[in-house]
């Protein structure tokens, strides 16, 4: 089950709107181990395609850099399809090597770019294996660390 | 002093679950050899060996001090006593 605040699926969903029609995608950093996504981190997709993306190495090395030093790690890997559904294609699954991750899909297919149903689904993706998981909305975690 | 080698989470299970791992060499190639000295089974996920030649795996991203060395010579980039490479799968996907 992915736990995630309401606030971060929006996030992506803005973002993945407006990329739309080109795929969007990003991470969302967590503390390390601890299965909670904190820090939402847009990335470009190096292939500005509606039917691809992928990291922009220099840009995914300066992430990478900066959550080690924070200790943190991948918790949500997430990109966009933009007209077929919330589901992990087989290019998706190839590439996927973040064990530890959910893999969010959003699918902008009905609305585009306008407000409107989005499809926002969470997966395991491990050893080419894809497994459906829940999604449950919690409290913005800012407010649980510093209730306010 | 030696190489920081830095491990994603992925390549994890070769090193006992440690994210940093350190070797030695003049290479990059030589240094990976070096790793999977300690770290059987590593390089085979870093490199693609074929019996003409031995490249950098399609999925794999690896950077020695913050240049992606795809575009620095490959397996052949030299290293020194202090450099950090940073191992990184490469993220990508698409609907097709």
């Amino acid at each position: 089950m992915l736990r995630i605040s309401q606030t971060l699926v929006d996030g992506m969903v803005a973002h993945a709107r407006a990329d739309h029609p080109d795929e969007a995608c990003g991470v969302i950093a967590g503390p390390e181990g601890s299965d909670t996504p904190v820090r939402l981190i847009p990335m470009i997709n190096a292939d500005r395609s509606p039917t691809f993306f992928r990291f922009d190495p220099s840009e995914q090395l300066a992430v990478a850099k900066q959550m080690w030093d924070d200790d943190e790690e991948i918790v949500v890997v997430y990109h966009s399809h933009t007209a077929t559904e919330a589901y992990p294609s087989r290019t998706d699954v190839s590439y996927a090597a973040e064990p530890q991750a959910h893999y969010v899909l959003v699918s902008t297919a009905e609305s585009g770019r306008e407000p409107g149903p989005v499809s926002v689904r969470s997966y395991r993706i491990v050893d080419g294996t894809v497994t459906e998981e829940e999604i449950e909305l919690v409290a913005d975690v800012a407010d649980v660390l510093d209730p306010e | 002093m030696a190489v920081e080698v830095r491990i994603p989470t992925i390549l994890r299970t070769y090193t006992g679950g440690e994210k940093a791992v350190s070797g030695q060499g003049a290479t990059l190639a030589e240094l990976i050899d070096d790793v999977e000295g300690r770290h059987p089974g590593l390089k085979a996920r870093i490199v693609d060996a074929t019996p003409s030649a031995t490249n950098l795996r399609r999925f794999v991203n690896v950077y020695v001090n913050d240049e992606d060395v795809r575009f620095s010579g490959g397996l052949s980039s030299p290293v020194s006593d202090g450099d950090v490479v940073v191992v990184l799968p490469a993220v990508a996907g698409g609907s097709r």
